[in-house]
């Protein structure tokens, strides 16, 4: 009794902390969505059969599936390189992880509009080298909106990775090698395969974080790459239709607790060996 | 006995296999300012069963590491069947390699795992299978081909390992500390195996353990490192009657090391004192040292001082019964603790804590160390 009551006493103000901020708001919102204007529901029939919401929606999960496999596939050569390099090495990567992690997304996505937009450095760059000759459009569209999304997300990949490639046992690898195999098949045939419940872990925050993003698309995208967290944000405060906007979310929020559930019983028998 | 005929069909297959012959000239190797091996030279024979036998920290995983081809030596020079291998890297080596935890490949099965290093060697497919399949055999494990490594017990894993290692008929089999996760009767049973398997294979085994009685049961020879350097290297017997110093004797088997007062030569033989009682010590052919060491089961147990042989006076302390044979530990005058080792049947009648007996053993049992 004693060993089990302590640790809820420890964990209770969390639970609380989290119930006020996150269960109680979103009740809220599921509240709004059958309530507004008029009970019933009336706003998710309007959302999944309106087109333009639709097609928000196709948008969102296009880029975040682009996002996530820029974002791992970047993320696990960094890990790698981090993981396995000498003592320079991995401070230098530490450096390049953690620097703009300290950044607050406003400030990267103005930094890459400054790399990327017609007048931008890279066009500038590339125009006076005569390289170009018009300026190549790399803001305002999804481009921008995956670059600047993967160059946010990318730490949040690195962590996991790193976790899965610090745990694998050395002698393995030794173990292959010593079989005659060469480092190409040692990677695609031990390594991969070992680290693989870390990638699938690493993709499954990416790929959810990715879903809510805001600020990047509204920058980078520039109101034509419209995400869904934006729509939901112009729904509620420049069309006023919250109860539109709350039923958008609600959808967001079972498509991404649907989407956990199977991912992790999908790696869950993976994690033991 | 299906073990047996399947064993032989196995040795058929393997007859062809040439069993590297390793020679190690002045190993050295350093960590920083650590001298973690010094000098080590020995060779290892076609078909041998060699133990590299020691304490923790002794240098004998280094050794082995050495060995694979995984650590480069700080110095001297390794070579297989003659040629220098030294800068050989442990894939061209292609040495069979059993770890400690076994190192299976955890995603894939008992049979894929087998069929790694056939599948590296390029071999076709057809061969791949009767190799595979020859090897799950041949370790017993028939039957369990398609599951994966967590879904096997310690023992079945290890036997996994060590098919995987044998399966491309590498030179040189090296295992660390293979056996050290069992529990004490999977051990045996599977120092049996290992046994069969080294007769039916006929490769070159070296083997790193620090479990004394693993090494003195499976070994051609034994290698004994201590602090990086090698200690002595023999068959188990030669090491286990005629150790070579102080470490050797105490690290391998029990055995109780009589400090000397004074050594002197007489005759082919020393007289040595210890305490007070005077000794006779047999040469052997090494120089008198300052302590002489006796084996507990080569000392014998009397009620009044024996005509014949070594013998010092003490005070029994304890009695234990272990069945086939009693442990005796006593205390000479001068408080020098002796273990004795006797058949239960020679334990006098009514013997008790704390009667005064005397200790005998042959001249030809005591050594200098």
């Amino acid at each position: 009794m004693r060993n089990l009551s302590k640790p809820a006493i420890l964990l209770g103000p969390l639970l609380v902390f989290l119930c006020l901020t996150y269960v109680v708001p979103f009740l809220g919102i599921l509240r709004w969505s059958v309530t507004l204007p008029e009970p019933g529901l009336g706003q998710y029939q309007a959302a999944l059969s309106d087109p333009l919401i639709l097609s928000v929606f196709w948008r969102t999960l296009r880029i975040c599936a682009v996002v996530t496999a820029v974002s791992v596939a970047a993320a696990y050569v960094v890990t790698l390189l981090w993981v396995r390099g000498g003592p320079v090495q991995r401070l230098l990567i530490e450096f390049c992880i953690l620097i703009p992690f300290w950044i607050s997304v406003l400030t990267r996505a103005f930094g890459w509009l400054a790399l990327l937009s017609n007048k931008g450095l890279i066009n500038t760059w590339l125009q006076s080298l005569g390289v170009l000759s018009e300026p190549l459009s790399m803001v305002r569209n999804e481009f921008g909106v995956i670059v600047g999304m993967s160059h946010f997300l990318i730490p949040f990949a690195v962590f996991p990775l790193a976790s899965a490639m610090r745990n694998l046992d050395e002698r393995v690898l030794l173990a292959a090698r010593g079989m005659g195999a060469g480092r190409q098949r040692v990677f695609w045939t031990v390594f991969l395969p070992m680290t693989l419940p870390g990638v699938l872990g690493a993709a499954l925050i990416v790929f959810v974080f990715a879903l809510g993003f805001f600020v990047t698309p509204a920058i980078l995208g520039g109101g034509r790459s419209v995400m869904i967290a934006e729509l939901v944000y112009l729904r509620i405060f420049q069309s006023p239709n919250w109860g539109l906007g709350a039923a958008i979310s609600v959808i967001l929020m079972a498509g991404v607790a649907l989407l956990m559930g199977a991912l992790m019983r999908a790696v869950r028998p993976g994690d033991k060996s | 006995m299906t073990s047996g005929r399947v064993a032989s069909k196995g040795s058929q297959m393997l007859d062809k296999v040439t069993a590297g012959e390793i020679g190690a000239e002045g190993i050295g190797k350093t960590f920083g300012h650590f001298t973690a091996l010094d000098g080590i030279s020995l060779t290892v024979g076609r078909g041998e069963f060699l133990t590299l036998l020691g304490p923790s920290g002794s240098g004998k995983t280094t050794f082995l590491m050495i060995l694979a081809g995984f650590e480069a030596p700080t110095s001297g020079r390794l070579t297989l069947n003659g040629l220098d291998v030294t800068r050989t890297t442990a894939e061209d080596r292609g040495f069979g390699m059993v770890f400690q935890g076994y190192a299976l490949f955890p995603h894939m099965s008992v049979e894929q795992n087998i069929a790694f290093p056939l599948k590296v060697q390029k071999r076709s497919a057809a061969q791949i299978r009767a190799r595979t399949d020859e090897m799950i055999e041949m370790v017993g494990l028939g039957g369990h081909g398609h599951k994966k490594p967590a879904a096997l017990s310690g023992g079945q894993q290890q036997r996994v390992a060590l098919a995987r290692a044998l399966a491309y008929e590498p030179p040189v089999l090296l295992l660390d500390e293979p056996f050290s996760a069992l529990d004490r009767n999977l051990r045996g049973q599977m120092q049996d195996e290992m046994r069969r398997i080294h007769r039916d294979t006929g490769t070159t085994f070296v083997f790193v353990t620090h479990d004394q009685e693993e090494a003195l049961a499976l070994s051609t020879r034994v290698a004994i490192f201590n602090h990086g350097r090698l200690q002595q290297i023999a068959t188990p017997r030669e090491i286990y009657d005629h150790p070579d110093n102080r470490f050797v004797a105490e690290f391998l088997g029990d055995i109780n090391v009589l400090p000397l007062a004074s050594v002197v030569m007489q005759e082919g033989a020393a007289q040595a004192v210890f305490e007070d009682v005077p000794l006779r010590v047999a040469l052997d052919g090494r120089d008198p040292t300052e302590a002489v060491a006796v084996r507990p089961e080569h000392m014998h147990l009397a009620l009044a001082r024996p005509a014949e042989g070594n013998a010092i006076p003490a005070s029994v302390r304890e009695i234990v019964f272990l069945g086939a044979e009693t442990r005796l530990t006593l205390a000479s005058p001068g408080g020098q603790p002796l273990v004795l080792s006797i058949p239960s049947e020679a334990v006098p009648a009514g013997l008790v804590p704390g009667a005064e007996v005397w200790v005998g053993w042959p001249e030809d049992k005591g050594v200098f160390v």
